[in-house]
């Protein structure tokens, strides 16, 4: 086990189940698609059904960066700024001409809350470089022509 | 040439590549038949035999590590670890995508051997497309009698479950997915012990890589002394490279190990863009050490790496051409380390912070040789000094380009 100290949240006098702990990253999934970000009281659910503080939830939830604690546009907008986006012609390149497109910078939401432009890491699409993610769907091979396609498209939904 | 066809990536470019049928039809799940007919310790030795090292970055050889798994443990677990993130790799995602099968009868054939009943597969949260067809495969697999109770009629037993990460780079390291898994923060565990000895809920724990595991199933069918028998002395079989950056046509090669940079480079990617000179390389992964052109004809192995200056890593080859600013490059790559650092040991976490801004700080034209002086002392201060490699990793490639290409640093600089 750890050498750290395991701190262990006593709820009505019980230790943390490892078992119910486990399913912490999937209860986060389920917690954050009814608002697309994790509200306080989704938080406190989640707490309530794995037997831990709401505390516990919420540092482990703010570890990883696909959990979100604020409010997002409906379609995220995630540009790749890894090494070999950038050698393609991409990363902030890709961010700038998105950004300017939107009249949005990154991390901001537009105020029609359509979409919210952010960076993301390598995402595993280097060959195919630059790329970028909006909500479930990879895009590669980008280019301004390609992003004007896909922007239109997403202004032109309901 | 020596003699040699694709194992892992045969299927990828097949029509509905990714689904059971195709797989069987060319073969697939004869190797688990195999397997489940001999013993679990013959599998095994069929593993060591074939020098079989991790894909995952360590280069670990994987019949060693299934030796350590304690015979007499009532409960044994294997992780398999789906969460491809190092900068220039993109080969795990290609086989999940296209050809999940060839991953998890590795999977099937790796358990049985280590004697594990259970498996969980650790996946980026942001392979979506990955995501379903893991979970179809494996449901396809259950329907066939791959996977679940008395498996082909050999009485094992053995349950799949895909477990999505939500973003966190250090999630690949292996004691850091563990915690993960658990439903915890994901930062690394000392080891020893090793996952082998206390891993997930404190069992013992085998972690692998998806390349790693598609292996499994040939080695089984056509023997570790095939296996071994290509590649150089101590880099045995087939690799996927990855090859991203100036070159005409970026993808992944598969190709024996030992493969000489320039025939990859040049035969199969396609060669530079716009018939430009390399500067530099990076061999295998973001943090692996640049080497410079005249290494071109470094075969890709893990020792012939290691004497060239850098190291194998992952196999992603990130090609810059002569134009490139290298400043920016390293600037690219610290920005992505200390984005990924867990924050945990302060090496990492504040000396990340403070590379970046020297870097940030040059690459601006605002920097002085103050600032490369400070980033060489903090790199060197950082090497080797981290809790687990992220920190070192970051370090690397910082400490090459200042060895190979500190004149571009210098000349970067405004004041003195
Ligand atoms: C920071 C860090 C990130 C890692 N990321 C991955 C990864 O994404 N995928 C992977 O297979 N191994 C990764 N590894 C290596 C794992 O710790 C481990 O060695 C590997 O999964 C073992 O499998 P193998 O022996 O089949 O390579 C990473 C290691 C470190 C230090
Ligand atoms: S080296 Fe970095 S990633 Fe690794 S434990 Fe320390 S802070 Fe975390
Ligand atoms: S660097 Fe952008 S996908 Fe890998």
């Amino acid at each position: 086990m750890n050498t750290r100290k395991e701190f262990k949240s006593p709820v009505g006098g019980a230790l943390v189940d490892p078992a119910k702990q486990s399913m912490m990253l999937a209860a986060l999934y389920i917690a954050q698609e009814q608002n697309g970000y994790l509200t306080e009281e989704a938080i406190e659910q989640v707490a309530k059904r794995l037997g831990m503080t709401p505390g516990d939830v919420y540092s482990t939830a703010s570890f990883y960066s696909l959990f979100r604690m604020k409010p997002v546009g409906r379609y995220v907008i995630q540009v790749c700024e890894g090494i070999s986006c950038y050698l393609n012609d991409g990363a902030e390149r890709v961010a700038d001409y998105v950004s300017k497109k939107l009249g949005i910078k990154l991390g901001e939401t537009t105020p029609d809350g359509r979409f919210t432009l952010e960076t993301v890491q390598c995402l595993a699409s280097c060959g195919t470089a630059p790329a970028m993610r909006v909500n479930d769907q990879l895009y590669e091979n980008l280019s301004p022509a390609i992003i004007d396609d896909i922007l239109e498209r997403l202004m032109g939904e309901v | 040439m020596t003699n040699w066809e694709p194992i892992l990536l045969a299927n990828v470019n097949r029509p509905n590549s990714e689904k059971i049928e195709t797989y069987m039809r060319y073969g697939g799940y004869e190797a688990l038949r195999k397997a489940l007919k001999m013993t679990p310790d013959q599998v095994t030795a069929e593993v060591k035999l074939s020098e079989l090292r991790g894909r995952g970055g360590a280069g670990f050889p994987t019949g060693v590590k299934w030796g350590f798994m304690p015979k007499d443990a009532p409960v044994k677990y294997l992780a398999v670890n789906t969460d491809e993130g190092e900068p220039g790799t993109f080969k795990d995602r290609l086989i999940v995508e296209r050809d999940p099968h060839t991953i998890l009868e590795g999977v099937i054939i790796a358990a049985y051997a280590i004697g594990a009943h259970r498996a969980f597969v650790y996946i980026r949260g942001e392979f979506f497309l990955g995501v379903k067809r893991w979970i179809k495969a494996i449901s396809d697999a259950y329907q066939k009698g791959f996977l679940g109770k008395n498996i082909l009629g050999s009485g094992f037993d053995l349950d799949v479950s895909v477990h999505r990460g939500a973003g966190a780079y250090i999630c690949g390291e292996e004691t850091a997915m563990i915690e993960s898994l658990e439903g915890k923060r994901g930062v690394p565990r000392k080891k020893p012990p090793f996952p082998a000895q206390k891993g997930l809920l404190g069992q013992p724990t085998i972690v692998q890589n998806c390349e790693t595991l598609a292996n499994v199933p040939h080695i089984i069918l056509r023997g570790g002394r095939w296996y071994a028998s290509i590649g150089t002395e101590k880099s045995r079989g087939m690799k996927i490279f990855c090859v991203s950056g100036n070159v005409n046509s970026p993808g992944n090669f598969e190709l024996p190990l030992g493969t000489p940079l320039k025939e990859i480079i040049y035969e199969h990617a396609g060669g530079v863009r716009r018939g430009r000179d390399i500067k530099a390389i990076i061999p295998g992964g973001s943090s692996t050490p640049f080497l410079t052109a005249e290494k071109i004809n470094t075969p890709m192995g893990f020792e012939t790496l290691q004497a060239a200056g850098s190291a194998l890593g992952t196999g992603a080859i990130i090609v810059m051409d002569e134009t490139t600013d290298m400043v920016e490059v390293v600037r690219h790559v610290t920005r992505f380390y200390v984005h990924e650092s867990c924050g945990y040991c302060f090496p990492c976490r504040i000396g990340g912070k403070r590379m970046l801004s020297s870097l940030e700080k040059l690459a601006g034209g605002k920097g002085s040789m103050r600032d490369i002086e400070d980033l060489e002392y903090v790199a060197k201060g950082m090497y080797g000094r981290t809790f687990c490699p992220l920190g070192t990793g970051m370090a690397e490639p910082v400490l090459s380009a200042l060895r190979l290409f500190r004149p571009e640093f210098e000349k970067k600089t405004t004041k003195n």
